[in-house]
């Protein structure tokens, strides 16, 4: 059985404080508790705080490029069906650079868990307006406020039937780990939005604003993540109160099922077949 | 004597069907013995417009289109307003009796008392058939191959009988067609173009993970190699971009697939950050590039070797790349496989560089031989459990390759710079070596690079130079120049990057003059050699109006 040990304990780059520090718990709690060995998963990454995450941890790591998270993980897992992949990027990543993977990820229903840290601004270059980051915040980049209406990435994911939506919490670790271990049992694209402060760069979404504001979905009244008319109401609860939980889920078929040469295993085991190669070019004459 | 080759262009509107006609011709000349050359002439839009399909045959094999027309099957007037003045003597025109064929040798064949308009191109096809000596029951075979899986039974019927009338038609005409004779059939043929040929050259070498988006000239590996993913076990996606068809690749190499991605040069311009990221996180991919006139859109259904430098410098930062360049449909179906095998050994970006002329150029070739061909094997080579370090120092800069998730060893690779475990480092020592690590490979790459191919002698006081897609046309313009007493030889380069110079200096310093001769206006070729082994280029010959050479425009060009 795979312990917390066998993650590793690995001095990071983060600074103290940071809200990754506990996605980084979350994680390894969850795939401990999921029976996941580091061999067995793999992390992608893009580019930023949070796309630092998987050499963090002992595990396979794909960090590659700012945006890119999702393709690359994509690949791997459509090449590796026995893979657990993974993807670590913040929001700028995943929803500014890497907007149209997302919304094609979402669509395509690849077998992935996508957390997504988001705090809501760039901290890797100092303290920009990310796409979740709120009208009217101000930085040295938008020195007169964000202008922009915020992206609502758990919004965008139930309103497109997405497989599952949750949003988690940074500053409550045992419900994200909770979160993380149900999005690594989904068959199908998965997405965890973690709300995370930023102690060095965003001012306003604070750890204590975040803390007045998020409740736990099913505490104070049931809530039926199949239930697409209501998870579209909560997710557009992002105000004075934040929900955090499974907000949508449904059993769309993952992509990677539609390729039955995955059910026999790693691409890279099987054997190309020259007598169909020879049948293959015959069909030229 | 019967002629040494014919050519036959179809011309009409996209939409007519004539890529249909062209198609069946092609196969049912191929059927009668014949060699052929197909090169096809399109514009960028699904119905109207001017497009042309010709075919060369000849009972010789044949390795450049030419120019002339000997026999014009004219779907619309336009046709014949602008290829009239490319008739040889002795030419035939097809056309309608209601289209106004001048003082071309016209038979105007009765479209509407034949069949009507909605079978205008079986007609043709049929009348043609009967022009070129092809046996009516073949040509119907081949046709009802080409639409039978399109069409009901009945339109199947009307159109064999459209074709019957107009075969029947064509009987009774006087013309004087000259014909040249087919050869012997020694065997099956298959009738392909260049896409098609990388695509199976990649099968062959061993392809599981294929993602593209589409993009004119290119479309066609992807779709071929679609065809067949089922049968051949290919997983394959039509991203959302080129940056994520990338990306996706490498993520799918790096899982242990071997990879292609396909696509032009506007879409390679979206690939270069992940073609840095293939060198620098040393994954395998191969990146086939049909070029097309740029810049920007350019002409997007027309030829030219235009992105050689783009394809030799695109990525940020430094890091080793090899180039195939294949110069005929054979050749695209072994640089398919050989660019799976060099992306693997080298762990690194391999191009194939083709352009729409040859993409799209169909000839008849024996099966291609798999007789000692093997796939790409990912993963292996150095220590392992605890101790494997995916980016160890070694002298030829390989280092070994592991499967994440195939064995105990984690497997990290990194966009960012990385020590040997593949972790992000900020040594500057480090970087340097890590760097000269990945440079190193290089040396590697080069020792295997395909020297480029002679023909004519040694001495020559002309050598005509080129790489890619104009080795036919070259080939067949120094033919005729050497038929003619002239010492001309030729150089072909089907690999154009990393070049060695030590295989081709000494036999181009002998020559009396080096011509280099490519698809560019700006001779990027001519400028490498000159970089690369400081070849002295006497003269350059270009092209750059979106067509492809032909022996004849070279003559033109030699001779003033």
């Amino acid at each position: 059985m795979a312990s917390i040990k066998d993650y590793g304990d690995i001095e990071t780059a983060w600074c103290p404080g940071c809200g990754n520090f506990s996605i980084r718990k979350a994680l390894i709690q969850a795939l401990v508790e999921s029976g996941l060995a580091p061999h067995q998963i793999l992390l992608v990454s893009g580019i930023g705080q949070a796309a630092k995450t998987p050499h963090y941890l002992r595990c396979n790591c794909f960090n590659g490029l700012h945006g890119r998270s999702l393709p690359a993980a994509t690949g791997a897992k459509l090449a590796n069906p026995e893979l657990r992949v993974i993807t670590t990027s913040g929001d700028g990543c995943n929803y500014g650079e890497g907007g149209n993977h997302f919304l094609a990820a979402l669509r395509r229903n690849v077998n992935l868990t996508v957390l997504a840290h988001d705090n809501q601004i760039y901290g890797l270059t100092k303290g920009q307006a990310s796409p979740t980051s709120l009208e009217g915040m101000h930085t040295k980049a938008q020195p007169t406020g964000v202008h922009s209406y915020p992206f609502n990435p758990v919004a965008v994911a139930v309103s497109m039937h997405a497989g599952f939506v949750a949003r988690g919490f940074a500053g409550e670790v045992e419900h994200l780990a909770g979160l993380i271990k149900q999005a690594l049992a989904h068959p199908g694209l998965a997405l965890v939005d973690i709300l995370q402060p930023c102690v060095s760069f965003n001012k306003l979404n604070t750890f204590q604003w975040y803390k007045e504001r998020v409740y736990k979905l099913g505490e104070v009244e049931r809530h039926d993540p199949a239930d697409w008319d209501r998870a579209i109401k909560l997710s557009y609860e992002f105000g004075d109160r934040i929900p955090i939980g499974v907000i949508y889920t449904n059993s769309r078929p993952a992509f990677d099922s539609y390729f039955p040469v995955l059910e026999k295993g790693p691409l890279a085991s099987q054997e190309v077949d020259y007598g169909v190669m020879e049948k293959v070019l015959e069909s030229y004459c | 004597m019967p002629p040494d080759s014919m050519n036959l262009m179809i011309g009409g509107e996209a939409g007519q069907g004539l890529v249909t006609i062209g198609q069946v011709l092609a196969k049912a000349l191929v059927k009668s013995g014949y060699h052929i050359l197909v090169t096809q002439d399109y514009m960028s839009r699904v119905r109207g417009g001017h497009n042309t399909f010709t075919i060369r045959f000849s009972p010789r094999e044949l390795d450049s289109p030419c120019e002339g027309v000997d026999l014009l099957v004219a779907l619309n007037q336009q046709t014949l307003d602008r290829h009239a003045g490319e008739l040889n003597p002795g030419a035939v025109v097809l056309a309608d009796t209601g289209l106004s064929c001048g003082q071309a040798p016209c038979l105007g064949v009765p479209y509407d008392d034949l069949a009507g308009k909605r079978y205008l191109n079986t007609v043709a096809l049929g009348a043609s058939a009967h022009l070129l000596g092809l046996d009516l029951d073949l040509v119907a075979e081949t046709l009802e191959k080409a639409i039978g899986m399109k069409k009901d039974g009945k339109v199947v019927e009307e159109n064999r009988q459209a074709l019957g009338k107009a075969y029947e038609w064509a009987a009774g005409q006087e013309h004087g067609l000259r014909l040249p004779g087919p050869a012997k059939q020694d065997g099956p043929r298959m009738v392909l173009g260049g896409n098609q040929a990388i695509a199976l050259g990649a099968l062959a070498g061993g392809l599981k993970f294929l993602a593209f988006y589409p993009m004119t000239p290119s479309t066609a590996i992807a779709l071929t190699v679609i065809a067949h993913a089922a049968q051949m076990g290919v997983v394959y996606e039509q991203a959302e971009d080129e940056i994520a068809a990338v990306n996706m690749a490498l993520g799918a190499s790096y899982a242990g697939a071997p990879a292609m991605v396909c696509t032009s040069g506007g879409g390679y311009a979206l690939m270069t950050e992940g073609v840095s990221l293939a060198g620098m996180t040393e994954t395998p991919l191969v990146i086939a590039i049909a070029m097309r006139p740029g810049p920007a859109t350019g002409l997007p259904t027309r030829t030219e070797q235009g992105d050689l430098l783009f394809a030799l410098h695109g990525g940020h930062g430094e890091f080793p790349r090899a180039i195939l360049a294949p110069g005929s449909v054979k050749q695209c179906f072994a640089a398919g496989y050989r660019a799976l095998h060099l992306a693997e050994k080298y762990q690194g970006p391999v191009f194939i560089l083709t352009d729409q002329f040859l993409a799209d150029s169909l000839r008849a070739l024996k099966p291609f031989d798999l007789g000692g061909l093997a796939p790409v094997r990912p993963g292996g080579g150095g220590a392992s459990g605890g101790d494997y370090r995916r980016y160890e120092i070694t002298e030829d800069g390989i280092s070994p390759r592991r499967l994440p998730g195939m064995g105990p060893e984690l497997v990290v690779a990194d966009s960012d710079e990385h020590d040997q475990d593949g972790h992000i480092t900020e040594d500057l020592e480090l970087r340097v070596r890590m760097n000269h690590k990945r440079l190193a490979k290089e040396k590697g790459l080069r020792s295997e690079a395909e020297p480029p191919a002679f023909q004519g002698p040694e001495d020559a006081d002309t050598l005509l130079v080129s790489w890619g897609s104009s080795l036919g046309p070259v080939a067949e313009a120094a033919r005729r120049l050497r038929g003619e007493g002239q010492g001309v030889a030729t150089c072909h380069f089907s690999q154009v990057w990393p070049l060695e110079p030590k295989q081709f200096v000494e036999r181009l310093a002998k020559a009396g003059q080096v011509v280099v001769i490519e698809g560019n206006a700006t001779g990027q070729f001519a400028g490498l050699l000159n970089k690369e082994a400081g070849i002295k280029v006497q003269r350059f010959i270009g092209r750059c109006d979106g067509l492809n050479l032909t022996p004849e425009y070279i003559l033109r060009q030699l001779a003033s």
